[in-house]
């Protein structure tokens, strides 16, 4: 038997208390990692989102808006955009391809957006990923009663190519105004990208604008939903009004778009030039830069939760010095027999500070392994309430280091009741005074 | 002329902040091979003057010179060592580590010395066995027994147990603080008896220490631990040569 197996030994004597100070060290380092490892990923997710794309354009705004509501589907545009502007500026020189998108409907909480074959020819995900069909075909431009799902909704939903849908007017989850006059056919479901395209469904631009035709007016001119007034009039306004009035075949109203440019070296200057753009005020903005805008917006929210995840390793840290301290006065009369038959204080400021570590380092272990089974169970349901696929890769620099400070501190924090030990023990003798 | 293996010269000892010193000692001496009774009542500093005999506590002032080494000489890594190696110590409650079986609390000396581990090599081949052939000299080496945890043993085998920890690898000197203090008369005899056995065969040095009067009969020599003691008892030094029953 070595001083190892007598550490080990009275480990297990002590299997309650020492439990506990592991136990409180795996949940607040679970904690710790996953909250970095949400961060990091919920990061990366973002910024796979999106890729390609040089300029995205829509109605005068913020850019972190505009980004928002035109990438990721959150929060709705403040104006749409006349389609003789998308048209001259996508006829600009140095443009490659660019994207019309018409947002404001729903389907059972899932964004429903009108769009073109340029979509799913140009969008870019996760460092220039092509959108891929799973199921079906993608609409033609001029047909009005297709849709085609994103791979999410088809999952939740269970739809098939071939079913028939309604959509709702608005954002929201629930509506009560909805397209029930114009159900849409499903002709094909996107392969799972793992951004909010797999959480939308599409339809062409002729069909998001027949559908609200029919619907805001019938065939004699008036209001054919009694909500719809209230409804045109909180969605709608006059200018959007009067150029829906004025739109004749193959103009539609769009609330965003995206460019892809020749050379990216030119998006500045196109930016410049959409920005001062005469026709009606616009914004064009750098993808990239709006979401460094984004993470400083969010940056807040991340300093204050790397922050409560740290005070929870110090909580448990410090739990195990209360515990290794109290369990002191216990061990004393152990370490006077030990003294007594040739230990040296030496020994006895290894035994303790070896179990701190020993504790440290188990609680450590310990929790990656929670971590690791937290996310491995949970994976389906965070992808599919908050959208993250979350890869579990605990050798990213941030984590390592913390985790090497968290074993250092803890092996600092072993010093404290360490060091009274090894004093006990040079001044108790063999037989203890307290 | 017999030799001294302890010796101490003008000793003085206080615990961290108390004025009075607790030991002041003009002069003792123990033979090898003798077997000392020290009797004292509980609380004079007995348990202290072991603690200084054994290099765990250090003296204000004086010397201590075991098997001819001056301990105060020593660094504290150096007693430690010493100690290891030279002393067997029983406590008074026997002191016995709960969580180890009866052979791990008995081989555990060997864990902080070499010398005790190789004298046990040499003598039974390895530690286990050693710890075995003292066991079974005293009557503890039934199978079903060793591999017990110590806290499941009666008070009469944890002290064998103790006896065996003290006796492995040889020591030379063996020191007993009170570790009859809990048994009955019979008991008491029988584990003097038991250790007078070990430390002849051996060739140990006992010094035994204890409050109780009636257990001074068997040994070589007794001495009152307040006369003795100067700080107790205020008085000169005594001379030895009275104290000595048997020669």
């Amino acid at each position: 038997m070595n001083i190892a197996s007598l550490a080990i030994k009275s480990f297990r004597n002590r299997k309650l208390s020492v439990g506990l100070a592991i136990a409180s060290i795996a949940l607040s380092v679970a904690l710790l990692l996953g909250v970095e490892i949400l961060r990091s990923e919920a990061k990366s997710s973002f910024a796979s989102t999106v890729s390609g794309t040089d300029l995205i354009v829509g109605a005068r705004g913020g850019s972190v808006n505009l980004l928002l509501y035109s990438v990721f589907r959150i929060g709705n545009p403040t104006n749409n955009i006349d389609w003789h502007s998308y048209e001259d500026i996508s006829a600009l020189p140095g443009v490659k391809w660019s994207i019309p998108l018409s947002m404001g409907d729903t389907h059972a909480g899932f964004r429903v957006v009108g769009t073109d074959d340029n979509y799913f020819e140009h969008y870019r995900y996760a460092r220039d990923r092509h959108l891929e069909l799973q199921q079906g075909a993608w609409f033609g431009n001029e047909d009005e009663d297709e849709i085609v799902l994103g791979a999410e909704v088809a999952d939740s939903l269970r739809y098939q190519p071939g079913d028939k849908i309604i959509v709702a007017h608005g954002a929201g989850d629930e509506s009560f105004i909805k397209h029930d006059d114009e159900p849409f056919r499903v002709v094909g479901i996107l392969a799972a990208t793992g951004t909010p395209v797999d959480r939308s469904l599409y339809v062409s631009l002729a069909g998001f604008d027949h559908m609200h035709e029919a619907w805001q007016t019938s065939e004699d001119g008036h209001v054919h939903d009694p909500l719809a007034a209230t409804a045109s009039a909180a969605d709608h306004t006059e200018e959007e009004q009067h150029a829906e009035d004025e739109q004749h075949d193959e103009e539609y109203s769009i609330s965003v778009f995206l460019l892809g440019l020749e050379s990216r070296a030119a998006a500045i200057g196109l930016q410049r030039r959409i920005n001062q753009f005469e026709h009606e005020p616009l914004s064009a903005i750098l993808p990239g830069v709006a979401l460094l805008e984004l993470w400083e917006i969010v940056g807040l929210v991340e300093h204050t939760l790397r922050a409560i995840s740290i005070f929870v390793v110090i909580v448990g840290l410090s739990s195990m010095l209360i515990i290794l301290i109290t369990s002191i006065n216990e061990r004393r009369r152990e370490m006077a027999i030990l003294r007594a038959l040739g230990a040296r204080p030496g020994h006895v400021f290894g035994l303790i500070l070896g179990e701190a570590i020993a504790i440290t380092l188990s609680g450590i272990g310990l929790g990656i392994l929670l971590v690791c089974a937290i996310f491995m169970l949970g994976q389906g349901w965070i992808a599919s309430r908050f959208g993250l696929f979350i890869e579990l890769n605990l050798l990213t620099p941030n984590l390592v280091y913390g985790l090497l400070l968290i074993t250092l501190t803890g092996c600092l924090i072993g010093l404290i009741p360490g060091i009274r030990m090894y004093r006990y023990s040079l001044v108790d003798g063999m037989t203890i005074r307290i | 002329m017999p030799e001294h293996i302890i010796s101490l010269n003008r000793l003085r000892f206080a615990w961290h902040g108390q004025p009075k010193p607790l030991l002041d000692i003009d002069s003792f001496d123990v033979m090898r091979g003798e077997r000392l009774f020290v009797r004292g009542a509980s609380g004079s500093g007995k348990s202290t003057l072991l603690g200084l005999v054994a290099g765990v506590l250090t003296p204000l002032s004086g010397t201590i010179e075991v098997l001819d080494q001056r301990l105060n000489e020593m660094t504290a890594a150096e007693r430690d060592h010493f100690r290891a190696h030279h002393f067997g110590i029983i406590f008074q409650q026997f002191n016995l580590i709960p969580y180890l079986s009866v052979i791990e609390n008995v081989t555990l000396p060997c864990q902080f010395s070499d010398q005790r581990r190789r004298k046990s090599i040499s003598r039974s081949g390895n530690q286990r066995d050693e710890a075995l052939r003292l066991l079974e000299h005293l009557d503890m080496a039934d199978s079903s027994v060793i591999h017990k945890p110590v806290t499941e043993l009666s008070v009469g085998q944890q002290q064998r147990v103790a006896a065996a920890r003290a006796l492995i690898g040889s020591p030379e000197i063996l020191i007993a603080d009170e570790p009859t203090s809990s048994m009955d008369a019979d008991r008491r005899a029988a584990f003097i008896e038991l250790l007078f056995r070990e430390c002849e065969e051996t060739g140990s040095t006992l010094l035994f220490v204890s409050h109780d009067q009636g257990l001074r009969e068997p040994f070589d020599r007794a001495i009152e631990f307040d006369q003795l003691n100067r700080a107790a008892s205020g008085s000169q030094p005594i001379d030895r040569s009275s104290d000595r029953i048997t020669s």
